[in-house]
């Protein structure tokens, strides 16, 4: 491949709350048995790209936790390989990152070693299936200096929390205003990027020099007319986690079978850490109806429209309807879940109703677990 | 120039005396404390058409495992990183499943898992002819890693156990072999070596499938040898016509007076040699708390995971008393059963007390009863699978029994027929294969793989 990778991972988001507190949302759990940054990650190895950084800062732990084997995505390898890049203080700097163009710039060195032409960013929050080789192509044959991957958002969707673009008819970005209040297109950037690695080093020392920090407000938006930038159209499934609703949405949307087509059967797959769990189990008194059920569950119960992770164990005469159950939960007999997102690793008591009235409710609850 | 000289002769003399540490390997050398040799070439001709195109390790068990696993993962567990996996039979998915080891961690820069098939040699090249046999054609593999032990278990066995707890028993008692044995009711222990020990557990009498078992403590098949014991014996009877570890070596051990102990196992292990075996040992597995527990978090199993979705269960999925896999789909009704992983059930199917394994595609309406259905097998719709009264198969009686459907891999069966029990069927059959769309109990279908 003739592009390495660089997932940005740094961010926090408070909108996501309760559950950014533990772990960076790349690091969140998705669709029974992945990660957010799968996706990335799976996408690098699927494009044949070997050399890919990870930037991580917020709650960076989380991250290189998971990353701590690079051999689920297939990069340890001698050609190549998966960098994690944390803040650091050396001789010249002791700052954090203080926004992606200057953590990229802080790592600079892992840019000008590399002898591959072009770069991919991606945001290591996005949950979407693409071949880079794809864009890479297009990238070339319109000559650009930069192309953003972009992605047409249904009419009446709040894009205030997006980059928001206008191409003309050759698909040139002419305007691109980030988080606006009133948006006036409803394509938005998919936090998807080519350029060459020559033109992004070139950025990214002006950027510093001129105190500047971040890519999209600082490189992206203030050269939009100064570079030829193209947008390249996403027409399969992206979703950006950056806010309970979202996480909770993104997760329901893989009870849908185009999107489990889409990302669990159709070729190339999507890779995550193995965890050796067992195969579910449904015991006597189960009733799953429209639900994701992850290996390690051992249900005993009713489960409707609900998303369980890894290792959940659902007691007797429970209900639970239209939530999200993460990795590692226990819940006790006769407890009744509607509208919830369980954080991992609770142990819910038996005989309590956790009910979201409107919206999504997390449910944190770490009672002493006695069996199992 | 004289101190030069000195020097010069000093260094003639390392290189001449063989003698000299830095001449031997002496410590430096490779050393493992245990070794494992797992033998797998073996056939399972009484699981019938699930082993005709694939080794009986590497038949599939408890929805995502192979029978592989156990004995691999117990390895693991037990601190032995170096194994020697013995090939011979349909060898194929056995090589693609164990790969570099990466699942059980034993991709290893010193030992980890290698495949032995047999090989060619300069003079007397032949195929593994039995269990020691096979182990006396990799001498050379055991030598190289210069163990003091050497673990010796099969590849067909579901449990869980800690060789370091038996090789502990081995050093304590001094002993040269050690047996792992498990009392098994007396009027089984024919099909058994079975052992005779005394209090402290020193084998006195051993006896390979005798008629009139003088005792209900039965081999398990699971040896330590202390290593020059070990290969003292691979070599005098290296001669030995079809050379068995139950029939010729331990009594040849035995005969000469070696320190034979039993090391008594009292936990759960299975022989699933039989379809009947096989497919209650699966069924063990859905209890409330079954005996055979792979829920436990200490003894974790370990396999090949590559499907890792989740499974999906649809609005009109019924699923009760089951195991099921990753990345399955599941559209029908699911009673007492074991099902893989990337398994699709259609609509309006019903399936009761079957072993549906990976990959396989179960269509609309389709009804199967005690059936059990090999890797990626396709079954069209309104078909029905254990239809009918029990009759003894016309194939092979002593195989196809307990009422079972059985299905080899790769198995096509079109839309609607009816299947009875007690049948065979391997290969991708069509409507002309079938008497008015029906198969009736005791048939058989064979159109892949040989006839067992």
């Amino acid at each position: 491949m003739k592009a390495l990778g660089i997932i940005l991972a740094g961010g926090n988001s408070n909108r996501m709350k309760e559950l950014s507190k533990r772990r960076a949302v790349p690091a969140m759990p998705i669709a029974g048995s992945f990660r957010c940054i799968d996706f990335a990650l799976s996408n690098m190895t699927n494009s044949h790209i070997q050399r890919v950084a990870v930037i991580a800062q917020y709650n960076a732990g989380s991250i290189t936790r998971y990353l701590s084997s690079s051999k689920w995505w297939d990069f340890g390898r001698k050609q190549g390989g998966l960098y994690t890049f944390t803040p650091t203080i050396t001789s010249d700097n002791n700052w954090w990152y203080r926004g992606t163009a200057d953590a990229m710039y802080q790592n600079i060195e892992f840019l000008t070693r590399c002898h591959e032409p072009y770069v991919i960013i991606s945001d290591g929050d996005c949950i979407y299936k693409l071949d880079y080789n794809k864009i890479l192509d297009y990238h070339v044959s319109k000559k650009a200096d930069i192309t953003v991957v972009c992605k047409q958002m249904p009419q009446g969707e709040d894009l205030s929390r997006f980059g928001v673009i206008r191409m003309d008819d050759n698909d040139r970005i002419y305007e691109y205003e980030e988080k606006p209040m009133l948006p006036n297109s409803n394509i938005i950037s998919a936090g998807i990027y080519v350029l060459r690695r020559r033109q992004l080093i070139e950025m990214l020392e002006k950027c510093s020099e001129e105190g500047r920090s971040d890519f999209v407000t600082d490189i992206l938006v203030r050269y939009k007319n100064a570079k030829q930038m193209y947008g390249y159209m996403l027409n399969s499934y992206w979703s950006n986690i950056a806010t309970i609703d979202s996480y909770y949405k993104t997760n329901m949307d893989f009870l849908q079978a185009n999107v489990r087509k889409e990302f669990f059967k159709d070729y190339p797959k999507i890779y995550s850490k193995i965890d050796d769990l067992p195969p579910a189990k449904y015991n006597t008194g189960s009733d799953v109806r429209n639900s994701l059920i992850t290996s390690g569950c051992i249900i005993n119960s009713k489960v409707e429209n609900s998303v369980l992770f890894k290792k959940v164990f659902v007691g007797k005469n429970c209900v639970i309807k239209n939530s999200i159950i993460l990795n590692d939960v226990y819940i006790g007999d006769n407890t009744h879940i509607e509208n919830c997102i369980v954080e991992s690793k609770g142990t819910l008591k038996a005989n309590t109703l956790y009910s979201g009235e409107n919206g999504i409710t997390v449910v944190q609850e770490r009672n002493t677990r006695y069996n199992i | 120039m004289l101190p030069k000289i000195i020097y010069t002769a000093k260094i003639l003399c390392y290189t001449f005396n063989t003698k000299d540490p830095i001449l031997t390997r002496g410590e430096d050398m490779i050393k493992k404390e245990m070794i494992a040799m797992l033998l797998a070439g073996g056939q399972g001709s009484r699981l019938g058409v699930l082993t005709s195109g694939v080794a009986k390790p590497a038949v599939a068990f408890g929805g995502k495992y192979r029978i592989i696993d156990f004995p691999l993962s117990n390895c693991i567990n037990s601190g032995i990183d170096t194994v020697g996996v013995l090939t011979q039979y349909q060898p194929l998915l056995l090589n693609k499943h164990i790969g570099i080891g990466i699942p059980w961690d034993l991709d290893r820069n010193n030992g980890g898992v290698t495949v032995l098939p047999p090989y060619e040699k300069s003079d007397d090249s032949q195929w593994y002819t039995g269990t020691a046999n096979a182990i006396y054609q990799n001498l050379r593999y055991m030598e190289s890693y210069n163990p003091d032990y050497v673990l010796i278990l099969s590849g067909d066995h579901i449990y869980k156990m800690d060789y370091e707890v038996m090789l502990e028993f081995h050093k304590e008692n001094h002993a040269d072999i050690t047996l792992a044995t498990m009392p098994v009711p007396l009027e089984e222990a024919s099909r058994f070596g079975v052992v005779i020990a005394d209090q402290d557990k020193k084998v006195l009498e051993f006896e390979e499938k005798p008629e009139h078992p003088g005792s209900n403590l039965a081999s398990m098949g699971i040896y330590i040898f202390s290593w020059n014991i070990l290969k003292e014996a691979l070599l005098s009877m290296k001669s030995q016509h079809n050379c068995d570890f139950g029939k010729h070596i331990i009594p040849y051990c035995h005969n000469k007076n070696d320190r034979i102990f039993a090391f008594e196992y009292d936990g759960y292990w299975k022989d699933v040699g039989t379809l009947g075996s096989y497919w209650e040992a699966n069924m063990e597995l859905i209890d409330l708390i079954p005996e055979f527990n792979l829920y436990e978090e200490y003894w974790k199993i370990y396999t090949k995971s590559d499907i890792i979705e989740p499974q999906y269960l649809s609005s009109e999925a019924v699923v009760e008393r089951s195991i099921v896999g990753e990345g399955t789909d599941i559209y029908g009704e699911v009673y007492n059963s074991v099902i893989g992983p990337g398994v699709y059930i259609g609509k309006n199917t019903i399936i009761r007390d079957s072993i549906i394994m990976r990959d396989t595609y179960i269509g609309d309406n389709v009804s199967i009863n005690k059936a059990i259905i090999a890797d990626n097998c396709k079954i069209g719709d309104d078909a029905v699978l254990g239809d009918g009264d029990e009759k003894p198969s016309r194939l092979n009686e002593k195989v196809y029994e307990f009422g079972l459907v059985t299905l080899g891999e790769d198995s096509v069966i079109p839309k609607g027929v009816k299947i009875g029990k007690n049948t065979a069927i391997s290969g991708n059959t069509d409507m002309s294969d079938y008497d008015n769309n029906v198969l009736e109990s005791g048939g058989y279908i064979i159109k892949a793989g040989e006839k067992l």
